[in-house]
């Protein structure tokens, strides 16, 4: 039933550092470096008050992220649970005593730190679920009593989050997870239900939506409708976009972005700056680093050979995924603001250091893809 | 039932792996495209918008022309000034805006409602004028408090400054903001401090001195503050404008009227029509407009009975009285009535019931028209509008420039009226009576005429040619004005001209008013317009002197004159309101004014120009001078018309 850990010899700190996909590892610091260079420009061409705070966060965040990832895989194994409920604490927390910023408790103060504990949430969310269905066989993932536990896991800290009220992440917590379920092999009937059941559930919700929130919804519909309130944003933000066009105006000589049109520009429009100054040519590169971080994620995720990496990988990638869409189709107008920053380019620490954090655990799976991990399910 | 029982999770993952790693490529490709969208295809409209975000426009105002005299003294020039503007596009919350600029500067209450008001009309790209002529201290506190301000502007805009003031008022005229009327859609006027001609030469050539505004772009950030000028194109100031006028003899003519209650004369050039002086008393300061008039100041300008605000040249109609005398004159002579026949005058005359008075009573005796002119002799002018008609009458003032519209340059000109007997059924229903044509032919009844017509008329008959009058300088030679030949026969204007130097010689009604220097002597008429009807009573009582009746009850006195009377080159015409006899208040106003123009001799013609003798002295008017017309009485036992 048990695998035993002789056949799984630990690997030297030499055999680590050749394991280490360093193409990843290139890919998550230029990225970085882009957002820091994004920084200098919509902060007036400077590195106040952005950029070097940034730099000075993304050195860090690199160490941390490589440290993570030659931490052995099975140690973050067996102590999903504990990160999980640690996680869940603290957004407990924060509902109780969290530092109220922009209208919603998010934030909670630890020393000179303000932590974000959603963004940690969905970190270890994708642990707890991976460990979980790491150890169901197919049959009991078949089993719809199987799914409350891991179900249960989802919908409390989404919850908390949604009371906070954070709608965007939540959201972003809840499909990640869904595609977990899914990749995990939680049968097709039982999403069919969920996409009779959520439209429901979704009406319910609306009822107990802040009113900006609210609000937010309806100017998306029609943001031309008010101008100068809700919709302001995302007129300024395509305006600000269209107008870059195929190469943009040049570093930092975007109009609405250095006259301050534009808003939020160090963080959830920070996209919005590089589209303007660089135009189509800039975004397409920076969407064309994501693609390839993604893809990484997925070819270190495939190749892994024990599921709860396989799952953790993909449930993390998905999450960069989900990240990316949500801002990019947020700041085009795809969809309502909901306040999701970019993964890595948007100004913001703890954000940051959830993203380095996911990145390091990815680093973890492909060096100990090979790794064997107790209460695996029999193959 | 299953068909596939896939239980290696490994490769149900990888499979499901593909799923999703599907749908992710495709919301990739969703997000490509809305780049595109938006960049590329819709890139166009977009940097249009931004542009509108970032750049603001606005008009630089062009400096309105000067308006300098004959000699190019500066009539009426711009002056810089400062004010407070609001962009309300440029104001991200106006109400807050506004609030802490009331708490900075005091404002009345009805300031800021007319500001409120406003900003309420107007479109957010045009600026809201908050306060004009602001003076430095307002200026400094402004400029610091600027970040709390976003949206309002300190603009150097220019008033118009009249440095003669009252003398000059009623030709220049002035300047004021422009009515909604009058603004329209015209993003020039619709700028706030921008003035545009209200009256004088700034109305009539508003055109030629308003210029064309430039415009400039400013990059603007959101709050409203300029970043950098990215483009400018200066204004074009407007034309400086010469005028006729002599600033000195102006002033001269402006200050001899002070001396009366309201009066308004004229000095203009017999050949070429140019405006000399034009005087109008009283008068106001037209730099009061210039800042923006009190509503109090400009109430009482409006209410003032005396009509500061009116050009009394052109906008005052008078009864001509003796003085059409000339004209009559003039049509019975191109009509071919012999000048020698003999009329005599007993002091009256009787037409069916009723009985004409000749002002002197006691008669004149035996009257050619030489005399007529001379002594003024009513009776005389009886007959002879009899004799010639109505409505040869009326078309010998309408060839002399009476009874319409003289088309001078400058705006408000009244036609006056000159009656004939298809003007008389038209009006009323009744035809042109008998009796009628004796009132005209001594220039009463329906007849009005403007004491601007009544110099050009004198121009005519001075020049022989159909001189129209103009206030604006001819630049070169080639723009001066050639006039048509009146077409009448000069030995008629001739027998005229010598009969009004007759005026003004020994035995004329205005013999006093001689200038006594040889070769600079001139030529006139007097007039008295009957202000209101003396009833038979009143005659039996005896008709009071103009001294012994209210003001408002006395007759106008008028005066026209050409001078020098043997080749005439200045005309000059005086009109006291209520001065009493022509005579008496405008023959002696009429003489300084052409003595003083000679002096000067603008129109440098003279061979030298006059030197007035010390000894000579104007003669103090004979008692007997009074010149009243008296009207029709009805002759006892008539029935009433």
């Amino acid at each position: 039933m048990f695998s035993t850990h002789a056949h799984d010899p630990d690997l030297h700190f030499s055999e680590k550092l050749r394991y280490l996909p360093w193409g990843f590892v290139f890919v998550v610091m230029l990225l970085s470096l882009f957002g820091v260079a994004m920084l200098y420009s919509a902060g007036g061409a400077s590195w106040k008050p952005w950029a070097a705070t940034q730099l000075y966060r993304v050195i860090p965040g690199l160490l941390l992220m490589l440290a993570i990832g030659l931490v052995d895989i099975r140690f973050w194994y067996r102590w999903s649970f504990l990160l999980y409920a640690s996680a869940l604490l603290l957004l407990v927390a924060v509902v109780a005593i969290g530092h109220t910023g922009m209208g919603a408790k998010r934030w909670i103060r630890m020393g000179i730190f303000v932590l974000q504990p959603s963004a940690y949430m969905k970190v270890v969310l994708a642990m707890v679920l991976a460990k979980y269905f790491h150890q169901l066989t197919y049959e009991q993932i078949g089993n719809p009593l199987r799914l409350f536990t891991p179900a249960g896991l989802v919908l409390v800290p989404a919850a908390l989050i949604l009371i906070e009220p954070n709608l965007g992440m939540a959201t972003l917590l809840v499909l990640f997870s869904a595609a977990v379920f899914f990749l995990a092999g939680v049968r097709w009937w039982i999403f069919g239900l969920l996409g009779v059941g959520v439209p429901f559930a979704a009406q319910q919700a609306w009822k107990h939506l802040h009113d900006y929130q609210k609000q937010r919804l309806l100017t998306f519909i029609n943001p031309e409708q008010d101008p100068l309130g809700s919709g302001y944003n995302i007129i300024q933000s395509k305006i600000a976009l269209g107008s870059g066009g195929l190469f943009g105006k040049g570093f930092g000589m975007g109009t609405q972005s250095q006259l301050n049109f534009l808003p939020e520009k160090h963080t959830d429009f920070i996209f919005v700056v590089l589209a303007e100054e660089m135009g189509l040519m800039g975004a397409v590169l920076l969407l064309v680093l994501f693609f390839i971080l993604i893809a990484y994620g997925y070819v270190i995720s495939l190749n892994c050979r024990h599921q709860f990496g396989r799952l953790l990988g993909l449930g993390l990638t998905t999450s960069f995924f989900l990240y990316v869409l949500t801002n990019v189709a947020m700041v085009t107008g795809l969809i309502p603001v909901v306040g999701i920053p970019l993964p890595l380019v948007s100004y913001g620490g703890s954000v940051m250091l959830a993203f380095y954090i996911a990145c390091g655990l990815l680093l973890s799976i492909a060096i100990h893809k090979d790794a064997r991990l107790d209460g695996s399910a029999p193959q | 039932m299953r068909v596939v029982r896939d239980t290696d999770l490994g490769r149900l993952l990888t499979r499901r792996a593909l799923i999703v790693g599907g749908l992710q490529v495709g919301l990739f490709g969703l997000l490509f495209s809305r780049l595109y969208s938006l960049q590329i295809a819709q890139g166009g409209r977009f940097r249009t918008l931004a542009d509108e975000n970032r750049i603001s426009t606005r008009l630089v105002l062009p400096e309105r022309g000067r308006i300098l005299d004959r000699n190019g003294t500066v009539l009426a020039m711009p002056e810089k000034n400062f004010r407070a503007d609001l962009l309300p596009e440029q104001t991200p919350d106006i109400r807050a805006t506004l609030q802490r600029l009331f708490s900075l500067l005091n404002f009345e209450p009805a300031e800021q409602q007319r500001i409120l008001k406003d900003i309420k009309r107007s479109h957010s790209r045009l600026p809201v004028l908050l306060r004009d002529n602001i003076d430095w201290e307002t200026l400094a506190l402004l400029e610091l408090y600027t970040p709390e301000l976003p949206g309002v502007m300190i603009e150097a805009g220019e008033v118009r400054n009249y440095p003669f003031k009252e003398n000059t008022a009623h030709i220049v005229g002035y300047v004021g903001a422009p009515t909604d009327q009058e603004a329209g859609d015209d993003a020039l006027l619709n700028e706030p401090g921008f003035r545009i001609g209200k009256s004088g030469v700034e109305k009539f050539y508003e055109e030629n001195l308003q210029g064309e505004p430039g415009s400039v772009q400013l990059e603007v950030n959101a709050y409203g503050q300029q970043v950098r000028e990215l483009t400018r194109e200066e204004s074009t100031s407007g034309e400086a404008l010469k005028l006729s006028l002599d600033i000195n003899l102006q002033e001269f003519a402006q200050n001899r009227l002070l001396q009366e209650r309201s009066a308004s004369a004229i000095i203009m050039d017999a050949l070429d029509g140019g405006i000399y002086a034009m005087a109008s008393h009283p008068s106001f300061d037209p730099n009061l407009f210039s800042y923006g008039i009190t509503k109090e100041n400009w109430g009482k300008m409006n209410s003032d009975s005396l009509t500061p605000l009116f050009n009394k040249t052109l906008t005052g109609t008078y009864a001509p009285g003796s003085t059409f005398k000339v004209v009559v004159a003039l049509a019975a002579l191109e009509d071919g009535v012999n000048p020698h026949t003999h009329v005599f005058c007993p002091g009256y005359m009787d037409l069916g019931n009723h009985r004409f008075h000749c002002w002197k009573k006691g008669g004149h005796g035996g009257m050619d028209m030489h005399n007529g002119i001379v002594q003024s002799c009513d009776v005389f002018f009886y007959h002879l509008g009899q004799k010639v008609g109505i409505d040869k009458i009326a078309e010998m003032a309408a060839r002399l420039g009476l009874g319409a519209k003289t088309g001078i340059d400058l705006p408000h000109e009244k036609p006056g009226l000159i009656p004939n007997s298809e003007w008389k059924k038209k009006q009323f229903t009744e035809g042109w009576q008998p009796g009628e044509t004796l009132v005209a032919a001594i220039g009463q009844g329906y007849i009005l005429a403007t004491p601007l017509q009544m110099a050009v008329a004198t121009a005519r008959i001075s020049s022989g040619l159909k001189i129209a009058p103009h206030i604006i300088h001819p630049d070169s030679e080639a723009e001066k004005p050639v006039f048509a030949p009146l077409g009448l026969k000069p030995s008629s204007l001739a027998f005229i001209r010598d009969a009004m130097i007759g005026v003004v010689s020994p035995g004329g009604t205005a013999a006093a008013s001689r200038i006594g220097v040889p070769g600079y002597e001139m030529g006139g008429k007097t007039g008295t317009s009957q202000v209101r009807r003396i009833t038979r009573a009143q005659r039996a009582r005896g008709v009071p002197k103009n001294e012994d009746r209210p003001w408002e009850e006395r007759d106008h006195a008028l005066f026209i004159a050409f001078a020098p009377s043997q080749n005439p080159r200045y005309v000059a015409t005086v009109v006291v309101e209520h001065g009493g006899g022509g005579s008496k208040a405008a023959a002696p106003i009429a003489r300084e004014l052409l003595i003083e123009t000679m002096k000067r001799d603008p129109a440098k013609t003279l061979p030298a120009p006059l030197v007035m003798p010390v000894s000579v002295k104007p003669v103090p008017a004979p008692e007997e001078d009074e010149e009243l017309f008296q009207e029709d009485e009805e002759l006892p036992g008539a029935v009433g018309q």
